[in-house]
């Protein structure tokens, strides 16, 4: 065998009441595709920033192509040949592709000297990139390109890939996986960050799970299944959801030619959306975000106001003219892509939070807020969907991500909607806790509301939808059966590429 | 009109545009870094007031143009040590030193007012400032309203064209991202915080040694707070701070003029007038909110820690 291009022995790093990182080795060899999995919060992040050396390690060595080496700056983890793609892009969006690379070049070459390499190297490895370009008009997809160019430019050995295929289209997937290939054969050793087993199990040669901080196995991906790296992931089985046939209610929330200028000079405005949800049915909507979903649920939630009160109907009544708060007595309930500062007051107690969406059930009277009552209605929330917290005094942004996030759905959950419009439900939230909310949300379904779920997750959207459109460029694409559409087929869709004659057939119908 | 009379009014003009060049200019560097400094008003009469008493003092104008921007510069420090090291607010923090440079100024000047300088010297070249009519139109000007031009040259050039500019735009864009990248962040809004105060302090300067050649208390008259519009108004572009500059001018000369000319208009109006006009082309210039929205450098105004 040769020399291993990386190998940890022993890395430690404990936080203040947290070991992120308990004695973990790890080889990767030359030209190796190397999956690291594990769960949210099991220490993947922290290994890699210390391989890249934003964080040090407590304990334990690093050898760099056969010798020991200190890495303590992402300069120096540059210098030795080690490239990062962040899973959120480290790009300025007024700034041109090449003006962006070479701000991260530790060389002084200037933005126009660079761009005939820049042109060289996305053409070598299939990943055009036009250097002129400002990154704000790019999609999600083309920003990844360049952040990949920027590292390759610098010629690694070494490249991390941090969840990179989250907020890619499934095509967009596949072309990444072209790229990823050809550089290994070429030498390049990839380390690849994820919780997608799919994927794993279709690109990487070797994996190594963590789990806790340590290292709960290692596997030949191509020799597992899904179900055998989800055990040594999490460490038990998992029981997927059951989404059983149901007969749909009436409808209940309801858009009509819905069309919305953006507020964002950088967003998307939505054109002419149809859409009907019934009462014991859930719709998904898939597409990369960007693409009018925030405008969608602007416009849902009442934060946008419309141009026609009847463009937005709940349970038949017109709604467009109402604001949040009066669409919430309307048994209208919302959980927003932003956790903290949409989602839940960052510096108020969980109590609080849970106050604000249930102020309307029981929790204030004659204007007075009822302490107890909103305490025990917290209380209620992190026992029913088990969210890991001190006590419900604990202030909301003391939580990590994925349980703020079950505690904000719960809120809306227990609050008994008749419909629930949710966005990005599982978003950074761990494979256990995303079983736990999914579930939910089809109890809640079975229960007889109406539920949207607006994600970029098309596994999760597959799971749980008892139809699915997509929405790409502000507009929506006809519903489908869920059962009997491939996945290829919404990526498609994803891209814009609704097809004329589906549009029609469903006006048809409609 | 007789060609002496525009000449007059052209120099007149020029007169009243240069400081609102150099503050003005000043402030786009700050705000490009993504830094808000609402003390320009303060840093100028602090400056107007070093600049005065150096220059009478010691007899160079040169020595008390460097202490204006040397004191515009040690006023900027406070409020860049405040707002960068101490993470307090930008904007009253601004405020309040607006009203500590009003005060601090007032009481350095009081021995000063109402004592005469040699005002700043206008530009006397062998047969270049004789020509007809170029001479006086282009070669007569006091030199300051030379160097806002050099000033506006380079601060275009900088930002568009050197590393360092790009590397100013990207902190004022997204100082995480910066930051992330291993530029140092603080580094970039100190320079760029002072750079704005060395500005401020030689236009409070012009003003005291060169547009009205002695110290009154609050001479700058809110002209630091329309070097601030401008550059809001001006979509952080050079040129267009400078042209914004000049219409103010223009229209500072034109209300004086007609004021001579005995229009029966109160002269509190027609003294209005610059600042009205100045602030209703450019609200017409961008019209749609999104123009400024869209050139608005994305950090503007927000702390940021660099350990986070």
């Amino acid at each position: 065998m040769s020399t291993p291009r990386l190998a940890l022995h022993g890395i430690s790093k404990r936080y203040p009441g947290v070991v992120a990182n308990d004695g973990v080795s790890l080889v990767v060899q030359p030209g190796e595709i190397h999956a690291l999995l594990g769960e949210n919060g099991a220490g993947k992040s922290t290994l890699m920033k210390i391989v890249y050396g934003v964080t040090r390690p407590d304990e334990g060595r690093i050898e760099w192509e056969g010798r020991e080496q200190r890495i303590d700056s992402p300069a120096r983890a540059r210098a030795l040949g080690i490239g990062m793609v962040f899973q959120h892009f480290s790009l300025f969006e007024t700034l041109s592709v090449a003006e962006n690379i070479a701000l991260a070049m530790d060389g002084a070459d200037s933005p126009a000297a660079l761009a005939p390499r820049i042109r060289e190297v996305s053409e070598r490895y299939g990943l055009p990139v036009d250097p002129d370009r400002l990154v704000h008009s790019m999609s999600v997809g083309e920003r990844q390109r360049v952040e990949i160019v920027r590292c390759l430019l610098q010629a690694p050995r070494l490249l991390i890939m941090d969840e990179p295929t989250s907020v890619l289209t499934p095509q967009a997937v596949q072309q990444l996986f072209v790229t990823l290939r050809r550089l290994a054969a070429e030498g390049i050793s990839i380390l690849y960050i994820s919780h997608k087993l799919d994927e794993i199990r279709a690109l990487c040669d070797v994996a190594t799970v963590l789990r806790g901080g340590r290292v709960g196995g290692r596997a030949l991906p191509r020799e597992e299944s899904n179900d055998s790296l989800a055990q040594m992931m999490i460490g038990r089985e998992l029981a997927p959801c059951r989404l059983t046939p149901r007969e749909a209610g009436p409808v209940e929330l309801e858009l009509t030619q819905l069309s919305l200028p953006s507020a964002d000079p950088f967003g998307t405005a939505l054109q002419g959306i149809d859409l009907r949800v019934r009462g014991g049915q859930i719709v998904g909507i898939a597409g990369v975000s960007g693409n009018g979903q925030q405008e969608l649920l602007a416009a849902l939630s009442g934060e946008s106001r419309v141009a026609e009160r009847g463009m937005v109907r709940l349970g038949g009544q017109p709604v467009g003219d109402l604001d949040p708060a009066q669409r919430r007595r309307r048994g209208f309930g919302f959980v927003p892509e932003e956790r903290l500062g949409r989602g839940a007051v960052p510096s108020l107690s969980l109590a609080l939070n849970a106050l604000l969406t249930g102020a309307g059930k029981g929790l204030v009277r004659r204007g007075l807020v009822r302490p107890a009552a909103a305490r025990a209605f917290a209380r209620t929330i992190i026992e029913r969907f088990g969210v890991k917290c001190r006590d419900e005094r604990s202030v909301a942004d003391s939580l990590s991500g994925g349980n703020l996030q079950k505690f904000i759905v719960g809120r809306e959950i227990l609050l008994a909607p008749t419909v629930l419009v949710v966005a990005q439900p599982t978003w950074g939230v761990d494979v256990g806790a995303a079983q736990l909310i999914r579930q939910a949300l089809i109890d809640l379904r079975d229960q007889g509301a109406a539920v949207l779920v607006i994600s970029e997750e098309l596994d999760e959207l597959f799971e749980v939808s008892d139809r699915l459109g997509v929405l790409a460029g502000g507009r929506l694409s006809p519903l489908c059966d869920p059962a009997t559409t491939s996945v290829a087929e919404i990526g498609r869709w994803m891209a814009g590429d609704f097809g004329t004659a589906h549009t029609e057939a469903s006006h048809a119908a409609a | 009109m007789s060609p002496e009379l525009l000449i007059a009014m052209l120099a007149s003009t020029a007169a009243a545009a240069t400081p609102l060049v150099f503050a003005a200019m000043g402030e786009l560097v700050t705000e490009r870094a993504g830094v808000l400094n609402l003390g320009v008003e303060g840093m100028m009469l602090v400056g107007a007031i070093a600049g005065f008493a150096v220059g009478l003092h010691s007899g160079s104008l040169l020595l008390g143009y460097l202490a204006a921007a040397g004191a515009g510069m040690a006023m900027a420090l406070i409020f860049a040590v405040l707002t960068l090291q101490l993470q307090t607010n930008q904007v009253a923090t601004g405020l309040a030193l607006t009203l500590f440079g009003v005060g601090l100024s007032a009481f350095i000047g009081k021995a000063y007012t109402g004592q005469p300088i040699a005002a700043v010297p206008h530009l006397s070249l062998p047969l270049l400032s004789d020509l007809p009519l170029l001479g006086p139109l282009l070669f007569r000007f006091d030199v300051l309203v030379y160097a806002s031009f050099a000033l506006f040259f380079a601060v275009q050039w900088f930002l568009t064209r050197t590393r360092g500019g790009l590397l100013l735009r990207a902190v004022g864009e997204s100082p995480a991202v910066a930051h992330a990248i291993g530029h140092p962040v603080q580094r970039v809004r100190y320079a760029a915080v002072l750079f704005g105060g060395a500005c401020s302090g030689i236009a409070g300067a012009y003003l005291s040694t060169a547009l009205t050649p002695m110290w009154v208390e609050g001479l700058s008259a809110g002209r630091g707070w329309i070097a601030l519009a401008l550059v809001v108004f001006a979509t952080w572009k050079p040129l267009r701070v400078l042209a914004g500059a000049y219409l103010f001018g223009g229209v500072t000369v034109l209300q004086l003029y007609a004021q001579g000319f005995g229009l029966h208009i109160p002269s509190e109006f027609l003294s209005m007038l610059p600042y009205l006009a100045t602030i209703v082309v450019l609200v017409l210039i961008c019209r749609d909110g999104r123009t400024i929205l869209l050139n608005q450098p994305a950090s503007l105004g927000k702390s940021f820690h660099p350990d986070a």
